[in-house]
């Protein structure tokens, strides 16, 4: 025992260092963000020192960069982000729901389908999705969660069954008896056993379509519309000059959010991608 | 525990009680998830697969090419060329990251001082998307490769590394949360039990520990293949292809990957927009076979269990 303690000791003393060389490149851009563009370039592991310390003026020359502002950007983002993740979690739970408990032959065709379409690959769909979301107008902000809803029902859709066939049928044979209808029945009985669930599937989609950048991409009208990877793609890209103290203070501010959201549903977060591994 | 018996759910008898009711409801249930999927997928797949045979410029200029597309696909060097760039990284990344992540969540599990601390560390790039990942890491390589004169887009083996870097740095973290949930259903019992019978760290390892975790390890070395074939805006940040060469008159990107190369078919000239889609076809074949693949390993597992 005393020998165990001790190894666990050094192993310890082992993950400090390497935990904080882990966080480095998180570490190396913030303070970068602080430095003048020049020295970013020459001196790129340099502390700011008190001469070279720049503030917050990064930070302002990357919000007011270019032709399309960095908070139209992120509201992008996060209007996307939420709405899609509602509506995708809403939605294909009901259909699970549905399938799951009706089961005839156009609700097996349907999970089946949903099935297939995890071993799609955004490729498969990358010219002709975009042609039929311009056709059908879904290229907006506000209607592109149905395209979200689409391309993600699969894995939503095999994650919801899976867990409603866990849940015993007499209680919402109870509910029906009861004088319940299926809509309240969903709402009042089932939906509350569901919120694991709805948790970690909700996790996984705000993962996704956060991060996601090829989908909105070629989805979405650019000289309208960007979200926060299209807008760092966009600034990298742009020709000539690069302010890169702008581009360091815009990645801060695009993980700052995605650092918090974990440090506040660290346990959802982490139990939602076991499960959805698990079962991936 | 664990049924895998998919068919009849719930089919019996009783549940006549509310199926009846909820078949009634059929529209608001099931029907605008049916629809978006349709919107979202099954026509834009079905529609990939039928456009594959033909040369089209949009979809209303579209001649019929038969498997001239295909036979395109496979003429072009770049294609191959991709197809082995992505091998390579997806067996040296499987490699390395499940070596890593197995080790870090095997010391975590350990009990040690500070394991949540360190877990939740090890986690976070992965919530970071690939392109502002991609970026984040430009700025170190550049800030490193400046000294040696050099840059990770000029070298194709600095383009290969850097890569692998930056995907170790990514999944080790995801990984490792799956062999935690492994090693923790590690039974306690069995180890003293084998430790009474004398065995060693190593043979606790061997014998219990690894035979334990095996689902785990299935699990992980598929997501890492299918992560590693499916790559894109981490490719598309970091070196976008470069750097590019000539062979027998056709261009190559030495560290594009396939994924990167369908999108540079599509976006290169609209001629051969319909080999891109070809590609994709191919493509997605290649990716589904791997996941059936994966299906059927990680069924079988199940049984012997």
């Amino acid at each position: 025992m005393k020998r165990e303690r001790l190894a666990n000791g050094i192993l310890t003393a082992v993950f400090i260092p390497l935990c904080i060389l882990y966080m480095m490149p998180v570490i190396i851009v913030l303070y970068n963000s602080f430095k003048p563009n020049a020295l970013i370039n020459t001196d790129t592991f340099a502390l700011p020192t008190a001469q070279t310390f720049t503030g917050m003026r990064n930070y302002v020359e990357g919000i007011t960069f270019g032709n399309y502002p960095f908070l139209n950007s992120a509201m992008n983002s996060l209007q996307i982000t939420v709405v899609s993740t509602l509506l995708l979690l809403l939605c294909t739970s009901m259909a699970a729901w549905y399938m799951s408990r009706v089961n005839d032959l156009f609700s097996r065709i349907v999970y089946y389908l949903c099935i297939f379409s995890m071993v799609v690959p955004f490729q498969m769909v990358m010219y002709t999705l975009p042609q039929t979301a311009m056709r059908l107008r879904l290229n907006t902000p506000h209607t592109i969660p149905v395209i979200y809803m689409g391309f993600g029902a699969g894995l939503a859709v095999f994650m919801f069954v899976g867990f409603v066939k866990g849940i015993p049928l007499e209680i919402e044979e109870a509910a029906a008896i009861d004088g319940c209808n299926p809509v309240r029945t969903y709402f009042s009985v089932v939906l509350p056993m569901l919120k694991p669930i709805y948790i970690s599937v909700g996790v996984l989609e705000i993962m996704w379509i956060w991060n996601d950048y090829l989908l909105p991409y070629l989805v979405l009208d650019k000289t309208l519309y960007r979200t926060i990877p299209i807008h760092i793609q966009y600034l990298q890209g742009s020709y000539g000059h690069v302010d890169l103290g702008a581009v360091m203070a815009l990645i801060m501010l695009s993980i700052t959010p995605v650092i918090l959201f974990y440090l506040f549903c660290q346990q959802y977060i982490i139990s939602g991608v076991a499960a959805g591994a698990v079962k991936g | 525990m664990r049924k895998k018996k998919t068919r009849p759910v719930h089919a019996g008898l009783n549940s006549q009680l509310i199926r009846r009711s909820m078949q009634r409801w059929f529209p608001l249930f099931l029907l605008p998830t049916f629809i978006a999927f349709c919107i979202g997928f099954l026509w834009p797949f079905l529609q990939g697969i039928y456009l594959s045979f033909f040369q089209f410029k949009t979809l209303d200029n579209m001649n019929f090419a038969g498997l001239q597309n295909y036979l395109k696909a496979f003429g072009d060097a770049s294609f191959v060329s991709a197809f082995w760039q992505t091998a390579k990284v997806a067996v040296v990344s499987i490699i390395l990251i499940n070596l890593f992540a197995f080790a870090v969540a095997y010391a975590l599990t350990r009990g040690i001082r500070g394991a949540n601390l360190f877990r939740s560390v090890f986690f976070m790039p992965n919530l970071i998307g690939g392109i502002v990942l991609g970026y984040i890491w430009n700025t170190i390589f550049a800030g490193v490769l400046r000294g040696y004169n050099t840059a990770l887009a000029l070298n194709s083996t600095l383009g290969f590394w850097g890569l692998i870097i930056v995907l170790c740095w990514q999944q080790v973290g995801y990984m490792m949360i799956i062999y935690i949930a492994g090693l923790q259903s590690v039974s306690e019992d069995m180890i003293e039990a084998a430790r009474i019978d004398g065995a060693n760290s190593w043979h606790v390892l061997r014998h219990i520990t690894l035979p334990t975790v095996m689902p785990s390890i299935t699990i992980c070395t598929f997501l890492t293949l299918t992560n590693s074939f499916k790559l894109f805006d981490q490719n598309l940040v970091l070196t976008n292809g470069a750097p590019m060469v000539f062979d027998a008159g056709q261009q190559i990107y030495t560290t594009e990957m396939l994924a990167l190369n369908i999108y540079r078919t599509f976006t290169m000239n609209w001629k051969w927009q319909g080999v891109g889609q070809a590609k994709a076809v191919m493509f997605f074949i290649l990716v589904a076979g791997i996941s059936l693949f994966q299906l059927s390993a990680t069924r079988s597992r199940e049984v012997q269990q």
